[in-house]
């Protein structure tokens, strides 16, 4: 707590920056989407906007926190497939048995949160007791977990039974009090997210070790604990994602949830967490992960750029919106 | 992993030509190798494949297909490789992961004496293959129009969906827009979707929000027809005529032209069964009277409700 407090006086001058730079981005966008079409802001396309990036803001959510202890998570996207793919065989051959209802999604849903936790404690036990990089951990879990939803879908796409797509479709098409579910699920995720990172001992952890794990390890903080449940944290909030995202389409394939990580991880470091841990921003996350989805919406709003260039145009405004939150810029000052 | 079953493919070949010194070495031995399936259309081409081999050797004894599929292109080289030394083929089936690295391995295979099929992709020098096995780019894209021309008239708007950056993709889509030319249909925009149904709903997503009015939409594939469909019923635009021409001829979509579905009523063919084609080409090399060797480019049908049943392969994958 007090190591905390001091580090936010000695950067108070620059952390306002911070934390505008992440939606001084994203109101840029969205001004530009307005100016190329103003239906950019009709209420279906934010509908849109906010459900889209509900996937990947939750994966983000928990790589927020891998991130803030120095870790890393590259086998997200992966995860996201195999465990869709999972759930779709489960719930597909749960139907003889339990029919077509609510029961087979919500066994469904519980056997993702299992395989999430799952895999999540996997990827932490190997780096923390394992001894292994996370880089690589995660590397080799994201080449297993691929080819498991390849081998189970014998190359080709699972589909879950069309009854039980009629009992889950809900779940991402409805509303309640105007916002789709998944919002909801990504509010949830994301205010949670924000209490366990700045209030609780366990938030606090992760920063302590991000900074500097040797120091946290005299400090008398269980450290392989914490980033085990960094892990698990992570895994979780993938199978949160997959629990929204296979209503959706209904289906599972070696395409799903590709790139996701780096899309998860572009998402967290453009909100103002650091690259090699140690101070993390829930916030920014989520803002993050909505310029990243706004980009891709904006290109689809405009033929002024060749499809070609879509690339491009991501790149650069990825960097933009980092470099504006970290160069110290005319208000900056030394330190 | 790739060492053992080099290895046991040796063990296995080690048997086989015990076995067969002793009843008969007279076997035509053809090969066949194609990209390990990673996506639908390849499950697809791989069950065709599995399929064709056992009809073929059902129907002619003498004839041993040996299938292998390889994850990269490097180890397509090295199965072109082991198909020469190992099972000494006589002729090979090949589809190339790309056509530039694997032009010289297909060339060590010719100058082995065997002939050589390759289907779908090209290689980057002409004059290797003896025979070429394709389905139609530029064909696919030009029977859509054409059939996006009987449904509509002057003044209709369409979107297109597009896959990834390609050569196969430009071809279907310069043809698309070539024969639509002149007939006063406007395309109000085209943005890539990859071939995938999660990117064929985003776009779509966006094309509903920007364009009130669509009279059709061609998707160019199936797989992003299924995306393009859940957002048109996403936004409760599946109705009033709107209609969604795909391409490939998944089994999914050719049931629901069977069934009369008015949204997707059509599908355009680029058959993952082209690999059984160029197989029973090349083993009628070996039996036919008639010559074979030449370039054989499948038609892009186009699937309505009256020929839809002889496109539909329950059991495969695709």
């Amino acid at each position: 707590m007090v190591t905390s407090s001091t580090e936010t006086t000695a950067k108070r001058s620059s952390i306002d920056f911070k934390t505008i730079g992440p939606a001084l981005a994203l109101l840029i966008l969205c001004i530009i989407g307005f100016l190329l079409n103003p239906s950019f802001v009709s209420e279906g396309n934010l509908t849109n906007l906010l459900t889209r990036s509900a996937f990947i803001g939750i994966i983000a959510v928990g790589a927020t926190f891998v991130i803030t202890a120095g870790g890393i998570d590259l086998s997200v996207g992966s995860m996201a497939a195999a465990i869709s793919g999972v759930m779709i065989i489960i719930m597909n051959n749960a139907v003889d048995t339990m029919g077509t209802g609510v029961a087979t999604v919500l066994l469904g849903c519980g056997c993702a949160v299992v395989l999430g936790i799952g895999a999540g404690w996997i990827n932490g036990a190997l780096t923390t007791k394992g001894k292994i990089e996370a880089f690589i951990v995660t590397l080799g879990t994201m080449g297993i977990y691929r080819s498991l939803v390849t081998y189970f879908a014998d190359g080709g796409t699972l589909s879950l039974n069309f009854d039980i797509r009629g009992t889950y479709r809900p779940v991402y098409y409805d509303s309640f009090l105007g916002l789709p579910y998944p919002v909801w699920v990504f509010i949830g995720v994301a205010i949670c997210g924000w209490l366990l990172l700045n209030r609780t001992a366990f938030g606090r952890y992760c920063t302590a070790i991000g900074s500097n794990e040797a120091v946290a390890r005299y400090s008398a903080i269980n450290v392989d604990r914490v980033k085990t449940l960094t892990y698990v944290i992570q895994g979780l909030c993938v199978s949160f994602a997959t629990i929204i995202y296979v209503p959706r389409l209904g289906s599972a394939s070696a395409s799903t949830g590709v790139l996701w990580e780096l899309e998860a991880i572009a998402a967290v470091i453009i909100g103002g967490t650091v690259l090699k841990g140690g101070y993390g921003r829930i916030g920014g996350t989520i803002l993050g992960a909505l310029i990243l989805t706004t980009i891709g919406n904006i290109l689809n709003f405009t033929d002024l750029i060749s499809n070609y260039l879509n690339g491009t145009m991501q790149g650069l405004i990825i960097i933009v919106a980092v470099l504006l939150q970290r160069s110290d810029w005319k208000l900056g000052k030394s330190k | 992993m790739l060492m053992k079953k080099a290895l046991g493919a040796m063990a296995v070949t080690g048997m086989l030509a015990f076995a067969g010194s002793a009843v008969a070495d007279e076997k035509i031995k053809i090969g066949v190798s194609y990209p390990t399936p990673t996506h639908a259309w390849a499950a697809g081409m791989n069950w065709h494949a599995e399929q064709a081999e056992k009809r073929l050797e059902e129907l002619y004894p003498d004839v041993d297909l040996i299938l292998v599929n390889s994850p990269d292109p490097e180890a397509q080289a090295s199965a072109l490789e082991d198909l020469v030394s190992v099972h000494q083929i006589d002729a090979l089936v090949v589809l190339p992961f790309e056509s530039e690295p694997l032009t010289d391995p297909v060339l060590n295979v010719k100058k082995s004496g065997a002939w050589i099929t390759v289907v779908d992709r090209g290689l980057s020098q002409p004059g290797i293959e003896d025979l070429y096995v394709a389905g139609n780019n530029p064909e696919l894209g030009r029977v859509s129009a054409q059939y996006m021309k009987t449904r509509l008239k002057d003044g209709d708007n369409i979107v297109v969906l597009r896959g990834i950056p390609t050569v196969i993709d430009n071809e279907r889509f310069d043809a698309f827009m070539a024969e639509i030319e002149g007939f006063g249909i406007n395309v109000l925009d085209h943005k890539h979707a990859n071939w995938n149904r999660d990117d064929g709903f985003e776009v779509m997503q966006d094309f509903l929000s920007r364009f009130p009015d669509i009279d059709a939409v061609w998707a160019q594939d199936d797989d992003i027809a299924i995306g393009v469909v859940a957002a048109l019923k996403q936004a409760g635009r599946d109705g009033d005529g709107m209609f969604v021409v795909g391409g490939a001829g998944m089994k999914e979509i050719i049931k629901g032209i069977m069934d009369g579905e008015t949204l997707i009523p059509v599908d355009v063919l680029y058959p993952p069964a082209m690999i059984a084609t160029a197989m029973d080409a090349t083993v009628q090399a070996f039996k036919s009277n008639g010559p074979v060797a030449g370039r054989y480019i499948l038609g892009a049908t186009l699937i309505t409700k009256d020929n839809a049943e002889s496109y539909y392969f329950p059991d495969s994958p695709f």
